[in-house]
């Protein structure tokens, strides 16, 4: 392996001696896809957002400036120090330009100071803590799909001004779920509610028995839940058990995947309310996205991977933009054009890195009005980006003057 | 959390009763653990494997059979165990003149290889499974809700360990199988046919997996993830009851449970660490664990 890069390197340098104007290093553009692949995130990240990137390579014609693209993936396992050992593997030997995904913010948050100490282009699809445009952001750091934030905003006051004026969150035990309970906290405070108090979960936990117990005894109206995947699942599932939901209380997931809800059945998930930036069934252009993608993974793609897709496609424009892969020149380019693709029009990138896009407020369908398998979301509102991120003075990142 | 330690005493049954609910998996699964290892000498490190593979095979009986929940409850164990005798017969019987270790090694294997199987086919999110019927709903028990699937689990559960523990202290088929393990040779010479017993304990342990399986299958989403997920937690659970025996697997199963559902009121966090700290302070001061004798 290493022999073969070696000459590849070793070409690519005499082949950018040669061409003047066609600035690739190694002459490939290389980019890695890192995520849960085995874990309790794989169904909403894993093989899928590595088929998302494939995809936007090929619509790319699978070269940018005459350099073939390669796509590359690892399993981080839901740890930073797996995460940052391969990210370092990938830039030092293996010579990967861009990283992409990388889901579980406290992964996210390892990737994002490598990446800003390296200068290698992260391409966040997959984490949601706020803190990745805030105070740990990086000039070369772009938050792609969604973060805590927009979340709140959505799921979080929608449900404070439907009469949930007191809460009590659920909080899966690291980087993320703190951002999510904080940020959503925030968003119900400012739409007039109380947190009553929180119980945090260690990270993919099977049985919520006790935790929700807690939840009920609160007796708060809105139950807040700060966590993700298999964790969001089993907490929703074992609340209708509890008969959480049938005793008056109600479920806030406030970071539910549309994979999830195909897990779990709408009898159980039916009327839940989520926020998402991107929903297969939306238009035209989201459905014929989600179909190419269907057929190749049977299954709807979640808003990280149709957001992953994104990344590499914004990424790969603005390598050919910049007619360069210096990290640099690639950052300032992706600044400068904007977002255009199935999920999102003519959308901006902030000084911070934050991707400036439409979020969604959607109600999980009851089984009566479903048509069929993955017809699960109807449409209650759409939050403008503008309301959707936090407001650039308010994240405490030091690009922003 | 402080306000939470001053928590009014309903509360706290309510989670002593989570606990035991949650015991009752550790129990059925670290007594299929304790038979195995009493009777074959083999750390069967596939059984949160064959755990998941007894609730997906529910799910199967279910979604392509059209069988519910209460067949399911019979045959999944028929059907894991099956698997189990195909196992011990194909692979793990090859094994026995060798160290624990290459035991525990195939095992472990296999258990990387189902998990894997599975979550090629189904993804990690896992499939629904209903609580049957019968059992919805649940009971305000004045200090805390039950759903009745739960208290359900609970008696299966002591039923299944209480008979598995009659049948093998106490019947004279019992008395076979702890004889062979002490000196095959001997009981062979009685005719008895050793080789079968270790194939049908083997399977029995396996089978009581399969059964925890179907019973958590309402409960946790049925993932391929879910006998990871719990298996750690068990041979700690094993360790501290002490390898091999049968009536500590038990007793320890249902304390632990009762222990981590303590300290996920008192300090969560630590919820899924308590139990390795009970386990280092048993070993540090019992080292055959609490039930076992030194050998």
């Amino acid at each position: 392996m290493k022999l073969k890069y070696g000459l590849a390197g070793i070409a690519g340098m005499m082949l950018a001696a040669g061409a003047a104007n066609a600035q690739i290093s190694d002459d490939v553009i290389k980019i890695g896809v890192m995520n849960d692949q085995s874990g309790l995130y794989a169904d909403i990240t894993g093989q899928g957002s590595v088929l998302a990137a494939r995809m936007a390579a090929e619509d790319a014609g699978g070269k940018v400036l005459d350099k073939p693209i390669e796509i590359v993936f690892a399993d981080h396992q839901n740890k930073p120090d797996v995460g940052s050992t391969v990210v370092r593997q990938w830039i030092d030997q293996d010579k990967v330009d861009a990283i992409a995904d990388v889901p579980t913010s406290s992964v996210a948050l390892a990737v994002q100071q490598i990446t800003k100490e390296k200068k290698r282009l992260f391409l966040m699809s997959g984490p949601a803590s706020s803190d990745l445009t805030g105070k740990a952001c990086s000039p070369y750091g772009f938050h792609f799909t969604y973060d805590t934030y927009m979340l709140a905003i959505g799921t979080g006051a929608a449900l404070a001004k439907a009469g949930g004026d007191t809460w009590f969150f659920l909080t899966s035990d690291y980087a993320f779920g703190h951002a999510l309970e904080r940020d959503a906290g925030e968003a119900a405070k400012a739409a007039g509610a109380k947190v009553l108090g929180a119980v945090r979960h260690p990270l993919n936990t099977s049985d919520f028995s006790s935790f929700l117990l807690q939840a009920q005894s609160s007796k708060a109206k809105i139950i807040g839940l700060a966590n993700a995947g298999g964790d969001t699942i089993n907490s929703i599932k074992q609340a209708a058990e509890f008969g959480i939901v049938a005793g008056g209380q109600r479920l806030a997931g406030l970071l539910v995947f549309v994979t999830d809800v195909h897990a779990l059945g709408l009898k159980t998930a039916q009327g839940l309310v989520v926020t998402a930036s991107y929903y297969w069934d939306q238009n035209d252009e989201t459905r014929k996205f989600a179909k190419r993608y269907f057929e190749k993974m049977g299954k709807q793609p979640s808003m990280v991977q149709a957001g992953g897709y994104s990344g590499v496609a914004h990424y790969l424009k603005a390598v050919k933009a910049a007619g360069t892969d210096d990290p640099d020149k690639v950052a300032a380019k992706m600044r400068e054009l904007p977002v255009n693709d199935f999920m999102t029009k003519d959308a901006k990138i902030r000084a911070d890195g934050r991707i400036m896009r439409d979020a969604y407020l959607f109600q999980v369908k009851a089984p009566s009005e479903s048509k069929g398998p993955w017809d699960y979301y109807k449409q209650l509102a759409v939050i403008p980006a503008e309301e959707a991120a936090r407001p650039l003075k308010d994240g405490g990142c030091d690009l922003v003057k | 959390m402080f306000e939470l330690l001053g928590i009014a005493p309903p509360a706290l049954f309510g989670q002593l009763l989570l606990g035991l609910i949650n015991g009752s998996f550790y129990a059925i699964l670290s007594l299929g653990l304790a038979v195995i290892f009493g009777m074959l000498n083999v750390i069967n490190f596939a059984h949160g494997a064959l755990y998941m593979i007894g609730a997906f095979t529910a799910w199967m009986l279910l979604n392509y059979f059209g069988i519910g929940y209460w067949a399911s409850l019979i045959l999944a164990p028929l059907i894991v165990g099956l698997l189990g005798a195909l196992i011990e017969r194909t692979l793990l019987r090859r094994l026995y003149h060798l160290d624990h270790l290459y035991g525990l090694l195939l095992t472990f294997g296999l258990a990387l290889i189902f998990e894997g199987l599975f979550r090629r086919e189904f993804g990690s999110s896992g499939q629904p499974y209903s609580i049957p019927e019968l059992l919805t709903g649940g009971n305000n028990l004045g200090f805390m809700f039950l759903p009745n699937y739960r208290g359900w689990v609970v008696v299966a559960s002591l039923v299944v360990c209480l008979s598995t523990w009659f049948v093998i202290e106490r019947t004279k088929l019992g008395s076979y199988l702890r004889a062979a393990t002490e000196n095959p040779t001997l009981v062979s010479a009685f005719g008895i046919n050793v080789p079968r017993m270790i194939l049908l304990t083997y399977a029995f342990g396996v089978g009581l997996a399969a059964f925890a399986g179907v019973l958590a299958a309402p409960i946790y989403q049925v993932s391929p993830l879910m006998g990871s997920n719990l298996i750690i937690v068990v041979f700690a659970v094993v360790v501290i009851g002490g390898m091999g025996s049968i009536i500590g697997s038990v007793v320890t199963g249902f304390g632990l449970g009762v222990i981590e559902g303590l300290t996920k009121v008192f300090y969560p966090e630590a919820s899924t660490t308590v139990i390795f700290l009970v386990m280092a302070i048993v070993l540090l001061i019992r080292p055959a664990g609490l039930f076992g004798r030194a050998r």
